[in-house]
């Protein structure tokens, strides 16, 4: 267990050493920088801008410079359209929006998933099961931003339920979190129906029918344990897919979170703001990957981790 | 071949009977067997035959009688409601003056191949100036709707099936060469994939796709190569999607060098190239067509929503991402153009639809253990 952290760390190290030396050196590739094209600036104030992001020295002088600045002081400088913000404190103010709207959304999607999946396995073929089914289906096919905008016409415009958008108020939460969890929630919902079916016709299901048990209790403590399985290892790719999504989410219903700053960043080419939060992405990635192999290995004790 | 054969002439005659016998038996083919399954899945060949529809029609979008896709008419069509009020093309009367022919089509499609420019060109004449009435509505430029879904069609599934190919190409090669390899090969080239599994490609690709598209120098100079924003796509997109392909691969590669029915090829003295291509290749075809048609429609959700981050193909091209974006930045309070909503995103959701559809049908075809049944 200790030894598989220390290894899953040391490779998420070289992995984020990767992607910070790829960053930084097609930051440097592209001309430009932290000045406006349209205007020329003054000799003495052009040098003092290159003084203050650390141009005016050599290529490695700057790699090694900013790779120290980042790994000892976790300090990743500057941002280049946003003056006075360093990207330290555009990812601390995003940080809360966009890890709340992602738990929420991948609690939400758990919990329709798993319910729905596993109902529609014990009504196989009947009309439940075909219903949940149909929509699951509809639901993978459809494109969260899409959903996003017909749900605000129906649930803002049409029938005037829930804000349209903005931060703060519970109910400002709901359709963000709906239409982040709606894909994935519908994925999940087939995984456990698919693992459901696979156990309950084993064994040791029939044994538990066998002694007696109430028919929730096998569901509940004996298949649903082995049914998850699928789901779990789902969990990873899913909390990826779950951050790309809240880049079109926070987007539409305008959340102040990492994914609206990454994407104002990348459009208006704020690089050390895009290679930062590319970075905090890959720790949230392989963190979240580490965990779901522990949690594998929790649920089904023949796995081994290696 | 009478000398390989023991015993007396009757039994020779035995040896023949047989042997006819077995020529006698015909071997169904793993495609045929697939095929006759695949027909038998009602949704699957429903998908299979919308999806082919929707490759004539983009690819023969030209020959359609279509209104403008580019055409505005700001004052007069602007957010028109879906309607079947006839439009016509202005067309037909300027066939005979080829200059203000060509200026005219120049106006009403830009940056069209000579391909279909012959096309309008036999349109004009099939059609005349008839087209179809804008039964999609109209956007906020006053271009018709149904013209803009054929038209981006052509963009999406381009590079929905390239950028696909492109993947496929990059993960065979790159599985096949480890699993065949085997060894330390293998074990450095899956922990690299192991690697990129974990880097968070999504952001990495939009933050390529800026800085490719850096207006001043970077931009000129790969369109002066003939890189535009489209060839980016398939390049940037097929380069992340490999990865889950090169896994599939390898183990499907790592699993049949050792079956018994390559061992036994080689027993009766198969040539490498032979099991190579007759049992292993139709082996591995199986599963990259069931990956291919799953990976379609996640590059093509993957362009629709970068092309609704503003990071999509250039104006005037159109694709269903920038329309169904578009849609989206029209909702306002006042009024609902729910046309421009519904219409795009039902386009790309039912191709989405068909073609997860298609892949279920596909991988249940392609079963090996169902064979026969």
């Amino acid at each position: 267990m200790i030894s598989f952290l220390v290894r899953r760390t040391a490779w998420m190290v070289v992995t984020l050493w990767i992607v910070f030396t790829a960053s930084f050196l097609l930051m440097r590739a592209v001309p430009g920088g932290p000045f406006s094209q349209e205007r020329k600036v003054d000799r003495d104030v052009r040098r003092n801008l290159e003084k203050r992001y650390k141009l005016d020295q050599p290529l490695y002088r700057q790699y090694w410079t900013n790779l120290v600045d980042t790994v000892r002081y976790r300090d990743l400088g500057p941002s280049m359209k946003l003056k006075d913000y360093t990207v330290n404190e555009i990812i601390a103010q995003g940080f809360p929006v966009s890890a709340s709207l992602g738990i929420l959304a991948l609690s939400l999607a758990l919990a329709v998933g798993l319910t729905s999946g596993t109902v529609a396995a014990l009504r196989r073929q009947r009309l439940l099961d075909v219903t949940v089914m149909g929509i699951a289906t509809v639901g993978i096919a459809v494109p969260n931003f899409w959903l996003a905008g017909v749900s605000i016409v129906l649930f803002v415009f049409v029938w005037p339920l829930l804000p349209a958008a903005g931060w703060g108020s519970p109910a400002q939460l709901v359709l963000p979190v709906v239409c982040l969890a709606a894909p994935y929630a519908a994925y999940i919902a087939r995984l456990t129906r698919t693992g459901m079916l696979d156990v309950l016709s084993q064994d040791y299901i029939r044994t538990a029918q066998a002694k007696g048990l109430a028919p929730h209790r096998i569901v509940i403590h004996h298949a649903l344990r082995g049914a998850v399985l699928p789901v779990v290892s789902f969990l990873g790719p899913a909390v990826a897919a779950i951050l790309t999504g809240s880049l079109v989410i926070e987007q539409i219903f305008f959340l102040p979170g990492l994914g609206r700053a990454f994407i104002s960043a990348a459009l208006q080419r704020d690089y050390p703001v895009a290679m930062g939060l590319v970075l905090i992405y890959t720790i949230i990635l392989y963190v979240m990957n580490m965990v779901v192999d522990i949690s594998y290995r929790v649920l089904d004790p023949r796995v081994k981790l290696s | 071949m009478s000398k390989l054969l023991p015993g007396s002439p009757a039994d020779s005659q035995r040896y023949a009977a047989l042997l006819a016998e077995a020529q006698g038996i015909r071997g169904i083919s793993l495609w045929l067997d697939a095929w006759r399954r695949l027909r038998r899945n009602w949704a699957a060949m429903a998908s299979l035959g919308f999806l082919i529809l929707l490759a004539l029609a983009s690819f023969f979008v030209p020959l359609l009688p279509l209104q403008s896709p580019e055409e505005q008419h700001l004052v007069t069509r602007q957010f028109e409601p879906p309607n079947t009020r006839p439009h016509k093309l202005g067309l037909a009367a300027l066939v005979s003056d080829n200059k203000a022919y060509q200026s005219r089509v120049e106006a009403a499609w830009s940056n069209i191949t000579l391909l279909d420019r012959g096309m309008i060109r036999a349109r004009v004449a099939l059609f005349g100036d008839w087209c179809i009435p804008s039964l999609c509505g109209t956007d906020e430029l006053g271009r018709d709707l149904l013209a803009r879904i054929l038209w981006g069609s052509r963009v999406s599934i381009m590079v929905g099936v390239v950028a696909t190919l492109v993947s496929l190409l990059i993960g065979v090669s790159y599985g096949a060469t480890a699993g065949y390899l085997g060894g330390w090969v293998d074990d450095a080239m899956m922990r690299l994939v192991d690697i990129l599994y974990s880097i968070p490609f999504i952001f990495v690709v939009i933050y390529l796709i800026t800085i490719l598209d850096e207006p001043t120098t970077i931009k000129p100079w790969l369109l002066k190569y003939g890189i535009n924003k489209i060839v980016i796509f398939y390049i940037v997109i097929g380069a992340i999607y490999w990865l889950t392909m090169a896994r599939v691969v390898r183990g499907q590669v790592i699993s049949l060098k050792n079956d018994q029915f390559v061992e036994a090829a080689r027993a009766i003295g198969a040539s490498q190239g032979r099991i190579i291509f007759r049992h292993l290749v139709p082996n591995l075809m199986s599963v990259v067509i069931v990956y291919l048609t799953l990976t379609i429609p996640s590059v093509m959700l993957f362009e629709a929503f970068l092309s609704f981050l503003g990071l999509g193909v250039d104006p005037p091209g159109v694709s269903w991402g920038i329309l169904a974006s578009n849609g989206i930045q029209a909702i306002n309070p006042v009024r609902i153009f729910w046309w421009l909503v519904l219409f795009p995103g039902l386009a790309l959701a039912m191709t989405l639809f068909a073609l997860n559809f298609l892949g279920d049908g596909l991988r249940d075809a392609l079963d090996p253990r169902l064979k026969n049944k």
